[in-house]
C-alpha cells in the first residue's frame, strides 16, 4: 500500500483495491506483495496456437537471467521446442532509433527536456502527477515496436495472410503489457500477445532441468542479430550515452518522482534529453524478472563485448520501419483527488488538513486501510472512510498509558 | 487557505521546500498545470533569493478559488535600488559565483514575469517584502 507512488491503493474488505484512475501499471505493489495476491494480466502461452507462424520477441534482459551454462544456443531450443517458430531479439530496433531521436531532439521546438517515452510506467507517471510534462514526451515509438512492426511487414511482403502472423513478447514488467494493451497517443500495437517473463523463465528453467540441453536443428535465432548498442538498450543509461547533446538517464520510482519535481521547479535547466525509469536499474529490475539485478546487467554487459556496434540487418530495418509513426501528444490525466471544482476541493482539503493536523495522530501505520494518515483524512472528507477507521484513536481510548508509553504524551491524542 | 514557511539563511539544502508544497497542494487542488508551473516558478526564485541574501524570513501563501497569493517577508540587507535590481542583467554577485552559473541578474525580473501582480517593498539594513498574486482561472 505504501510503495504505491500515486497512493492509488486501499484494504478494504481483507483485499488490496486499486484506484483504476491513479494506477500507472508500475508494478511496485506487485513486487512487495507477500501473499502474490496482484497478478499480471498476461496472456496465455497457447494463445501462440491460433496462429501459423508464431515470432518471439525476446528482450535481451530475458536471456541474462540464465546462468553462463544454459547458453543462448539452450534456451533458444527450449523455446523452439515450445511452439514458437521465429525467434527475435527486441533491441533490433534500437540502432535506427539512435539517429531518430538525435534527430527529433535536435528539431523538438517545444520546451527541454525531451522525455523518453521508453518506460511505459514513467509516461503514465507523467500524465497522472506531473501532466505540465506530458507534451514533453517523445512521439517515438520504442524498439520493441519497430521490431514488431519490421517483422510484420517482412511476412506481409512475403506473401504471408496477417492473420497467419502472431507476433508475442516476453515482458519483465506490467507497464509494458498496459502500454501494448492500451498504448498512448492514438498508436495501436502489432503486438498480438504478451507472455509473462516469470513464467516463460520458468517453463525454460524446468525444460532445461528436466531434458538438458538438446542439439536441435533450429538451434539458432534466426535474426538473433542484435548490436552492442541494442543489447544496453533496456539497461540504465542505455538511451542517454547515444543522445548528443546534456542528456541524464535516472532509475527507480523515487528517484525519478524527485528528478521531475526539480525539473518543475526549474532548479535544474538546460537539459536536452531525459532517459526516465521506473524501476532501478531500469529493466534489469523489472518486477517480472527472476534473478538479481546486478547479476543481469553484468551478463549484458559480458554479452555486450561479443557483439558488433551495427546489428547486421540495419539497412533492412531502415528501409521498412521507423520509430517515427502518427501520434497524437500524451494526454494529461490528472488525478482528482478531492473534487473537480476548485471551491469544493478546497473545502475539502482545509477539512483533510485540519483531521491529519488536529485529529490524526500522523504515525501512517496503514492499520486503517490507507497508506498514510493524511490518505486517511482525504478519504474521510471525500466519504470513503470515517475516523471509526483509525485503529490507534480505538487504542488510545482503552490503553491510553501504553499508547503514551509508547509515543508520548500529546502525540496521539492532541 | 493558508501555508506558512520559515526560511534561514544560507540553509540551501531546504531551499525549494516551500515552492514543493505548495505545488503539492495545488495539484491536489486540480489548478492548471500551466498556473501550478507559474507560482512555482516565482515561488522557488524568491524563496532562493531569501536563501542567499537574508538572515532569515517567512512565506505565507494564500490558496483562494480565484488566486494564489503570495507574501515573503525577510530580515536582510534589503535592496538599496529596486529599479536596478529589477533589469533584467543586473546581477550584484561576483564575477566568481557568475562564473559558477549562477548570479545572472533574472531573479526578480522573473518573479515579475510570472506574476499577475507583483509588489516589492524594501528597506536597507532592514529587509525585504515581496507580494506575487497569480490568478487560478
Amino acid at each position: 500500500m505504501r510503495v504505491c507512488p500515486t497512493e492509488a491503493l486501499r484494504v478494504i474488505d481483507g483485499k488490496a483495491t486499486l484506484h483504476p484512475e491513479w494506477c500507472i501499471d508500475c508494478g511496485e505493489c506487485f513486487k512487495v506483495c507477500p501473499v502474490r495476491a496482484i497478478t499480471v494480466e498476461d496472456d496465455d502461452i497457447a494463445k501462440i496456437f491460433q496462429f501459423k507462424h508464431r515470432i518471439l520477441l525476446v528482450p535481451s534482459i530475458f536471456f541474462a537471467q540464465f546462468e553462463e551454462k544454459l547458453t543462448l544456443e539452450a534456451i533458444n531450443g527450449i523455446l523452439y521446442e515450445m511452439g514458437f517458430t521465429e525467434l527475435c531479439m527486441v533491441e533490433q530496433g534500437a540502432d535506427l532509433l539512435i539517429d531518430e531521436i538525435n534527430k527529433y531532439v535536435e528539431e523538438f521546438e517545444g520546451e527541454k527536456p525531451v522525455i523518453s517515452s521508453y518506460c511505459p510506467a514513467v509516461v503514465r507517471l507523467i500524465q497522472v502527477r506531473f501532466p505540465s510534462f506530458a507534451d514533453q514526451i517523445m512521439r517515438l515509438i520504442p524498439p520493441l515496436e519497430v521490431t514488431a512492426q519490421y517483422y510484420r511487414s517482412e511476412y506481409q511482403k512475403n506473401g504471408v495472410p496477417l492473420d497467419d502472423v502472431g507476433i508475442f513478447y516476453v515482458t519483465p514488467c506490467a507497464a509494458k503489457i498496459a502500454a501494448i494493451k492500451a498504448p498512448v497517443g492514438g498508436y495501436i500495437s502489432p503486438i498480438n500477445g504478451v507472455i509473462n517473463m516469470s513464467e516463460l523463465y520458468n517453463k525454460v528453467f524446468l525444460a532445461y532441468k528436466q531434458k538438458g540441453v538438446n542439439e536441435n536443428e533450429h538451434c539458432t535465432l534466426v535474426h538473433s542479430t542484435v548490436s552492442s548498442v541494442g543489447i544496453h538498450w533496456p539497461t540504465t543509461g542505455g538511451e542517454a550515452n547515444h543522445i548528443k547533446g546534456r542528456a541524464l538517464a535516472i532509475d527507480s520510482m523515487p528517484n525519478v518522482i524527485d528528478f521531475l519535481e526539480r525539473l518543475e521547479n526549474e532548479e535544474i535547466k538546460g537539459v536536452g534529453f531525459l532517459e526516465l525509469r521506473a524501476c532501478d536499474m531500469s529493466c534489469c529490475g523489472g518486477i517480472l524478472v527472476q534473478d538479481n539485478r546486478f547479476l543481469v546487467q553484468e551478463r549484458i554487459d559480458n554479452l555486450g563485448q561479443e557483439l558488433p556496434e551495427k546489428h547486421a540487418l540495419d539497412t533492412e530495418f531502415k528501409e521498412v520501419c521507423s520509430g517515427r509513426v502518427p501520434m497524437s501528444p500524451v494526454e494529461p490525466r490528472a488525478m482528482v483527488k478531492y473534487h473537480p471544482d476548485i471551491t469544493i476541493a478546497l473545502q475539502r482539503m482545509e477539512e483533510a488538513r485540519r483531521l491529519r493536523d488536529e485529529v490524526l495522530p500522523n504515525i501512517d501505520c496503514g492499520a486503517c486501510g490507507a497508506p498514510t494518515c493524511e490518505a486517511l483524512a482525504e478519504d474521510i472528507v471525500c466519504n470513503r472512510a470515517t475516523l471509526e477507521h483509525c485503529v490507534i484513536l480505538h487504542a488510545y481510548d482503552a490503553d491510553s498509558i501504553t499508547i503514551e508509553k509508547i509515543w508520548g504524551k500529546k502525540r496521539i491524542k492532541k | 487557505m493558508d501555508l506558512t514557511f520559515q526560511i534561514q539563511g544560507g540553509d540551501f539544502t531546504s531551499a525549494g521546500t516551500a515552492s514543493s508544497e505548495v505545488r503539492r497542494t495545488l495539484k491536489e487542488l486540480g489548478v492548471d498545470a500551466s498556473v501550478i508551473k507559474r507560482v512555482v516558478v516565482a515561488l522557488y526564485e524568491a524563496e532562493v533569493n531569501i536563501v542567499a541574501h537574508a538572515y532569515k524570513g517567512e512565506i505565507m501563501a494564500q490558496i483562494s478559488p480565484e488566486q494564489v497569493f503570495l507574501r515573503l517577508t525577510d530580515q536582510g540587507p534589503g535592496i538599496p535600488d529596486i529599479e536596478k535590481a529589477m533589469t533584467p542583467g543586473y546581477s550584484t554577485a561576483s564575477q566568481e559565483v557568475r562564473e559558477m552559473g549562477f548570479g545572472a541578474g533574472m531573479g526578480l525580473p522573473n518573479i515579475c514575469r510570472n506574476a499577475d501582480v507583483f509588489n516589492i517593498h524594501s528597506v536597507p539594513d532592514k529587509g525585504t517584502t515581496v507580494e506575487i498574486t497569480i490568478q487560478i482561472n
